[in-house]
């Protein structure tokens, strides 16, 4: 891989740091007028999603870090494995562990089109569409006629996921979720 | 570029106040009768500062083809001028310096630098203060003047002047804390320098000007070097600033023909160990100094810095109708 200096470090910029890929978030130049020029640098580390803050002299370099961002159809779980499927017409395919499906395990409904990322060609994350539309498969009876009044209550969706719903909501319906907040946004 | 980057990064009424703002550093000069001086911003010498990076181009000149310089100050020009006694001088001058870009940084700038020659260090740092505060109307009297080892003992509890494997090892260790450094191997001036761009200076200033004195004799730049009241050797200069942003660096001004040429050489030997490629000396200046120059103090101010704080703006590329993004 090609290596970049500070003056090239962008926000999405993906470089080697401690041995694990990175997300450069943020570059901020500061230098005293007389002095050592510095590049203060927000970085996500892709392997633990954590941000740190580093401080390079300017001009010092990082390696690239082989990190490539691709659209894959969740297809299924084996018991151990999530396994997802290339979009682009290969249908080669990628098992995906859990460490690197995390928390998002919740969302994945089969043919839906997830991000996965890959750093030299293994899975290290996979991040779900904005808005996913999901069955509500248990949740208390609905109340007829509240479609204006506030209260929610805990609905359980297909996935697994649990969110919070308006009083109305019947188990069976489908409804849309976003994702990045686990909330209910309406029904589909 | 985007379809709105060919528009200025400041709006129009901050145009307008800005110039208004300059008129009023062209008053203030006027006023107590300093010169105003224009000088090249092309020249034949570079600047041999370690930390700064000058660009330069290829001119056909009346002597035919030569390297030209675009200044990164207006400095070595203007002690010329204060050699052939020209009396208080001051300029509003653009300068350079490769590669700096970021929040309070763009590449091109526009520095106020003026020259009070018989003056003490002490009347200038007030005579900064003062128009600082004309222009922004903050002011702090009496003014605060915090030498830089108190400064260094006070927020992060080391002397950086003892010059002590212990002291050097506490340093190196605080830039790893505060800056999330691989500071093991850094210089004494490096980690200084982070110390104070991330935990001491967003401090200073606040409330109104505030000066920093008595630098480490390792910054001393193109200062005379002195002995503070602790017996150590440092930098007759200063830096003022304001709501945690460097607004100026003043030094009482080395006219030493033969300390200046040594300064240049000592930097030419520093760049060589860095990798760096050495700067020739400017010789002009030397003949200036070596013909005489009074003694003087003299400081460089960044215009465009306290217009963004006049003005109360973020950044810099608010105060200015094109940024180097922009250009």
């Amino acid at each position: 891989m090609a290596s970049y200096s500070t003056s090239e470090f962008k926000g999405g910029l993906k470089v080697m740091l401690d041995g694990d890929p990175c997300n450069i978030v943020e570059n901020d130049y500061v230098k005293p007028g007389k002095g050592q020029a510095f590049n203060r640098v927000k970085l996500r580390n892709l392997m633990t999603g954590r941000v740190w803050e580093r401080t390079f002299k300017s001009g010092e370099s990082l390696e690239g870090a082989d990190v490539l961002d691709l659209d894959m159809e969740y297809l299924y779980n084996d018991g151990e494995m999530w396994h997802f499927m290339k979009t682009d017409g290969s249908f080669e395919q990628y098992a995906v562990d859990k460490k690197a499906v995390g928390d998002n395990a919740k969302w994945l409904k089969e043919q839906v089109v997830y991000t996965v990322t890959l750093w030299n060609d293994n899975a290290i994350s996979v991040a779900p569409p904005n808005f996913i539309d999901l069955e509500v498969v248990e949740t208390d009876p609905g109340l007829k006629g509240d479609t204006a009044q506030g209260g929610s209550k805990p609905a359980t969706l297909s996935t697994g996921a649990v969110v919070r719903v308006p009083l109305f909501i019947n188990q069976g319906e489908v409804l849309r979720v976003d994702t990045r907040k686990g909330e209910y946004v309406s029904r589909a | 570029m985007t379809p709105d980057s060919w528009r200025p990064g400041a709006t129009l009424d901050t145009l307008r106040r800005r110039a208004v703002l300059l008129q009023a550093i062209r008053d203030f000069f006027a006023a107590r009768d300093v010169l105003e001086v224009e000088t090249p911003v092309l020249g034949h010498a570079g600047s041999t500062e370690l930390h700064l990076d000058a660009l330069s181009l290829d001119a056909r000149t009346p002597a035919g083809r030569e390297r030209l310089w675009l200044q990164t100050s207006p400095e070595y020009h203007m002690k010329r001028l204060l050699a052939v006694g020209s009396g208080p001088i001051f300029q509003l001058a653009r300068v350079f310096r490769d590669g700096e870009s970021g929040r309070r940084h763009n590449l091109e700038f526009t520095m106020l630098e003026w020259y009070r020659p018989g003056w003490t260090l002490a009347a200038l740092i007030e005579e900064v203060a003062a128009l600082v505060g004309e222009v922004t109307g903050r002011s702090q009297v009496p003014l605060r003047k915090r030498p830089y080892r108190e400064l260094f003992v006070e927020h992060l509890g080391v002397d950086p002047l003892i010059d002590s494997a212990e002291s050097l090892a506490a340093l190196r260790q605080l830039a790893a804390r505060h800056g999330g450094a691989q500071s093991a191997d850094w210089s004494r001036d490096d980690c200084c320098d982070l110390l104070m761009s991330l935990v001491i200076e967003p401090e200073l200033g606040q409330g109104g000007p505030e000066a920093v004195i008595d630098y480490p004799a390792s910054q001393a730049s193109l200062a005379r070097r002195q002995v503070d009241a602790q017996g150590a050797e440092v930098a007759a200069r200063f830096e003022l600033y304001l709501d945690g942003v460097e607004l100026a660096n003043g030094f009482d001004e080395l006219t030493d023909a033969a300390e200046q040429r040594a300064r240049f050489d000592e930097d030419n030997a520093r760049r060589r160990q860095l990798g760096l490629d050495p700067v020739a000396p400017d010789e002009a200046l030397l003949a200036a100094l070596a013909h005489g120059m009074p003694p003087a103090c003299g400081v460089a101010l960044g215009a465009d810095r306290l217009i963004m704080l006049a003005l109360g703006l973020d950044s810099l590329e608010e105060s200015l109708a094109f940024d180097t993004l922009r250009c």
